[in-house]
């Protein structure tokens, strides 16, 4: 059994945190670059903005987007481990207070009704698992909701099969259009049930642009999603163009022989994404 | 080709904007956003005199960063616009003289900015650093309890926008 105190997570989180805010990963950053090849007018322009914006933030340690985001950690613990100190979700909070505090970050948290801000961005969505060994595995993306806003859910009939499948996700990137700040990185959960499908589409924006599903099936349909969602043309910023979509991951489960869930949560392109283990 | 254009806009210098223009914007705007357009518009419905000018104001809908110390501002990108499709129309009405955002609003809004000969303007949404940047001055005009949705007046220098909705009804999208 090994023995970690919380308080050694909310520092590690801290880090994370601080760090996140103001840089994009590298894969991101690679095919937002990339991305600027062939393009003319009005989404050049957008690119080589969001280009310069990115070296401007790392440089000067500033927030990449004033949406700082909700904070989603995932923890992954092991169940060798025994956690000491201030409750685990209280610790995760408070390194999240501290780290909006200290990176000039904008707090964004407020109250469903009556939209009084909380002051200090928590509460932080926080997902813990259990799994083998003694380590603890983190993973922290803030989460902006101009792209978060366009995300849905569907319940497909099981007839639907892959057609449907990338039908609801090419659907879902081109009636958000514009508004999620595209060109877009897309989450895809697929099967499971309800809950559990938004929260595979959620993990599958930890995986890096351009990185395939194990699974040939899952990964094939990444690939037409993506060629499907690029063909409709809406381009960086709604501008027009090539690029609409940076890259679609999906994740899944088994599920219920009467259903077929999928979940579309769509990551503009300001993917901030970091990843330790303890 | 960049276009460089002063705020506020002279007469007739909205009409001289076509969807697609690249344009650097420098002098004053107005942050609001969803709380803020809330409160204004009641305002209005009431009676109650605005706390800024409307006439020729150009509303950023944007929500800043803290400012860092010795910085003017913090990132301040656009925020989408859309969500403030039911606000804009009235205060377009009122004299207001364009919009800054992100992404499509909706066919009322364009109507309004066709009938006032106004403009809406994209700026990059997700380039926050840099419009942080291009901010030269940052003052509190009201709702500070509104923290960073509160409404501020900027001075900006040379802040790259693009037209979206031009004032004889073309758009971008």
């Amino acid at each position: 059994m090994r023995i970690i105190d919380t308080n050694e997570i909310a520092a590690k989180i801290y880090e994370m945190a601080l760090r996140a805010g103001t840089r994009l990963t590298p894969s991101c950053k690679r095919a937002l670059q990339q991305a600027e090849n062939g393009e003319n007018g009005a989404a050049l322009f957008a690119l080589h903005t969001l280009n310069e914006n990115c070296a401007l933030a790392e440089r000067e340690n500033l927030p990449v987007c004033q949406d700082t985001g909700m904070a989603c950690v995932m923890l992954e613990i092991g169940q060798d481990v025994h956690l000491t100190g201030a409750p685990l979700t209280e610790a995760v909070n408070g390194a999240v207070r501290r780290a909006y505090a200290d990176g000039y970050f904008r707090k964004s948290i407020c109250d469903p009704i009556t939209r009084e801000n909380t002051g200090d961005n928590t509460p932080a969505a926080v997902h813990t698992d259990i799994c083998a060994g003694e380590r603890i595995k983190i993973a922290y993306l803030p989460k902006g909701f101009g792209s978060e806003n366009m995300s849905a859910i569907y319940m497909l009939k099981p007839a639907q099969g892959v057609d449907g499948i990338i039908n609801a996700i090419v659907e879902t990137v081109k009636k958000a259009g514009s508004r999620p700040c595209p060109p877009v990185y897309v989450g895809v959960g697929i099967g499971g049930n309800f809950d559990g499908c938004a929260h595979l589409a959620k993990r599958a924006l930890l995986r890096e642009v351009g990185s395939a599903n194990q699974r040939a099936d899952i990964a094939e349909i990444e690939r037409r999603a993506l060629v499907e969602i690029n063909n409709r043309g809406i381009g960086c910023q709604g501008f027009h163009g090539k690029t609409t979509a940076i890259g679609v991951s999906c994740e899944w489960a088994p599920t219920h022989i009467a259903g077929l869930p999928v979940a579309v949560n769509i990551q503009c392109h300001c993917v901030r994404c970091e990843k330790e283990i303890l | 080709m960049m276009k460089k254009l002063n705020l506020p806009l002279k007469c007739g210098e909205a009409e001289g904007l076509k969807a697609g223009d690249c344009v650097l914007l420098s002098g004053e705007i107005l942050t609001a956003r969803d709380c803020a357009h809330r409160r204004i518009c009641d305002m209005i419905n009431r009676g109650e005199p605005l706390p800024f000018e409307l006439k020729n104001a150009i509303i950023y809908y944007a929500g800043p960063c803290p400012a860092k110390p010795g910085r003017a501002s913090g990132s301040c990108g656009p925020t989408t616009s859309s969500r403030m499709d039911s606000f804009a129309p009235a205060l377009l009405d009122l004299g207001l003289g364009g919009m800054i955002g992100k992404g499509e609003m909706s066919d009322e809004v364009r109507s309004a900015i066709v009938r006032n000969k106004a403009v809406y303007f994209a700026a990059i949404g997700g380039a926050g650093a840099l419009y942080g940047n291009a901010i030269e001055k940052s003052e509190l005009v009201a709702f500070p309890e509104l923290l960073s949705e509160a409404v501020r007046r900027l001075t900006v220098k040379d802040f790259p926008v693009v037209v979206a909705y031009d004032c004889a009804g073309n758009s971008i999208y």
